[in-house]
């Protein structure tokens, strides 16, 4: 019989298909070095996608913002919402419109980097996935910019 | 319309509207009135020559204006944050004027004040009363933005002007002709989204090397600092220096434009000559701000 490698969690996220070596990129985006219990795989195999990374978050549901987040570096992936060991809802990563206050701007003559401003980033594309800032107008590749919440 | 931030804002229409009110404010068929209005023009970057048009033009309308500059004279230092001073200023006058070296600080302040915001340049980023201004010059020439061959020579890379003019026009199905050195090339942000919109261009690396074909001729400073030997300077920059020889064979609707200061790249022997029109140009700018002034402060109607 096949084991399960990670346990099952009673109540809170499941961030599944995250592309293989992202995870500690999207706990970090996450910010999960809180006092939740925290569950972390990476490289496991998946018969959809060969590897992936997975993180179960115990006790912790995500906003949409916190998904959307999410969706900036893996796009791909899969969100199960857990109460009392059952899926109470699914949920997929989508890339917003527009990204307020998650991207800090690179471009250090940017307004955004001198006065405390609430960033704000349209998504000019999406493959590859690139941004552009609402002050100084300035375009991005999503792994040129620094992700915050 | 209430502020003017970036050409990336405006349509077409609007585009084609400030020419036609630039044009009637010029030929004295639309005299708006903005007596008792006051414009407050913030510099926090020196620029005599931005500042003495929209000075210019306010007045010219009846208008009046204060001007704030740098931030040593601020109470920036002070360590008030950029919104309180603009909210400050913001009672005191109707309309905000403002050119800073910080990008996006125009658009901020349009966002923190309830009166009018014109960016006057906001460092690399953009000027777009120079690029209706400029936009006005070529109509006013060529009458027509559409369908026109335009020559940009100089500072392609660093140059805000030419990427707010190439920006502009690129509603109007230009061909565009980029002459620069190698190193100054347009930026290829630029040429990916002329790419997009399917923009014919070309790059060439001598001034006259197509001139005969163009309508237009935009010529901008090329600084000596960008180079790295100034002996390289002095090798590349006769490709780049506008002569009255080269002009023997050009259109008759050839047009040479320069947001000006020059500093030798277009030799004074050809301001005598029927193609020159960058003094012209400056003229202009003068009538365009008249309109977007009176336009945003409602005095067109």
């Amino acid at each position: 019989m096949k084991q399960l490698k990670v346990d099952a969690i009673n109540n809170g996220t499941v961030i599944d298909h995250i592309p293989s070596g992202k995870a500690l990129a999207v706990a970090d985006i996450l910010n999960l070095s809180g006092s939740n219990e925290v569950m972390i795989g990476i490289n496991l195999n998946s018969k959809k996608v060969g590897k992936k990374d997975l993180i179960k978050i115990e006790n912790r549901e995500l906003s949409q913002e916190e998904v959307n987040s999410i969706a900036l570096i893996a796009p791909s992936v899969t969100l199960t919402i857990i109460k009392d060991f059952e899926v109470i809802r699914k949920a997929k990563a989508e890339i917003p419109e527009s990204i307020e206050g998650l991207i800090l701007c690179p471009n250090p003559k940017c307004i955004t980097n001198s006065e405390k401003i609430k960033t704000k980033f349209k998504v000019t594309d999406e493959k590859p996935l690139q941004v552009r800032c609402h002050y100084c107008e300035k375009k991005y590749k999503i792994d040129e910019v620094k992700i915050r919440i | 319309m209430k502020n003017l931030i970036s050409m990336r804002d405006l349509s077409k229409e609007e585009i084609l509207y400030f020419m036609e009110i630039a044009e009637k404010i010029e030929k004295g068929d639309l005299n708006p009135n903005m007596d008792k209005k006051l414009a407050a023009l913030l510099f926090f970057e020196p620029s005599t020559r931005t500042h003495f048009s929209f000075a210019t033009a306010m007045k010219k309308i009846g208008g009046q204006t204060i001007t704030m500059r740098g931030t040593s004279s601020s109470s920036v230092k002070k360590g008030e944050t950029f919104a309180d001073t603009l909210q400050t200023i913001a009672q005191y006058a109707e309309i905000i004027i403002m050119r800073s070296p910080t990008e996006g600080a125009a658009r901020y302040a349009s966002e923190v004040v309830d009166v009018p915001v014109v960016n006057a340049g906001d460092g690399a980023n953009q000027h777009p009363t120079q690029a209706l201004l400029d936009l006005y010059s070529i109509i006013k020439t060529q009458g027509t933005l559409e369908n026109l061959t335009i020559g940009v020579a100089g500072d392609l890379k660093f140059g805000r002007t030419v990427h707010s003019l190439v920006q502009a026009m690129s509603d109007f199905n230009p061909k565009f002709k980029f002459i620069s050195p190698s190193f100054l090339k347009m930026p290829a942000y630029i040429k990916d989204d002329l790419n997009e919109k399917n923009i014919e261009f070309e790059e060439l690396s001598e001034i006259d090397e197509k001139i005969n074909e163009l309508d237009i001729l935009y010529v901008t400073r090329i600084q000596k600092e960008r180079f790295a030997d100034p002996e390289d300077y002095e090798k590349v920059k006769g490709s780049y220096i506008l002569e009255k020889s080269m002009l023997k064979d050009v259109k008759k609707n050839f047009k040479v434009m320069h947001p000006l200061p020059r500093v030798g790249e277009i030799s004074t022997d050809v301001d005598n000559t029927e193609f020159a029109y960058y003094f012209p140009q400056a003229k202009n700018g003068v009538y365009m701000r008249q309109a977007i002034i009176a336009i945003l402060l409602g005095g067109v109607k």
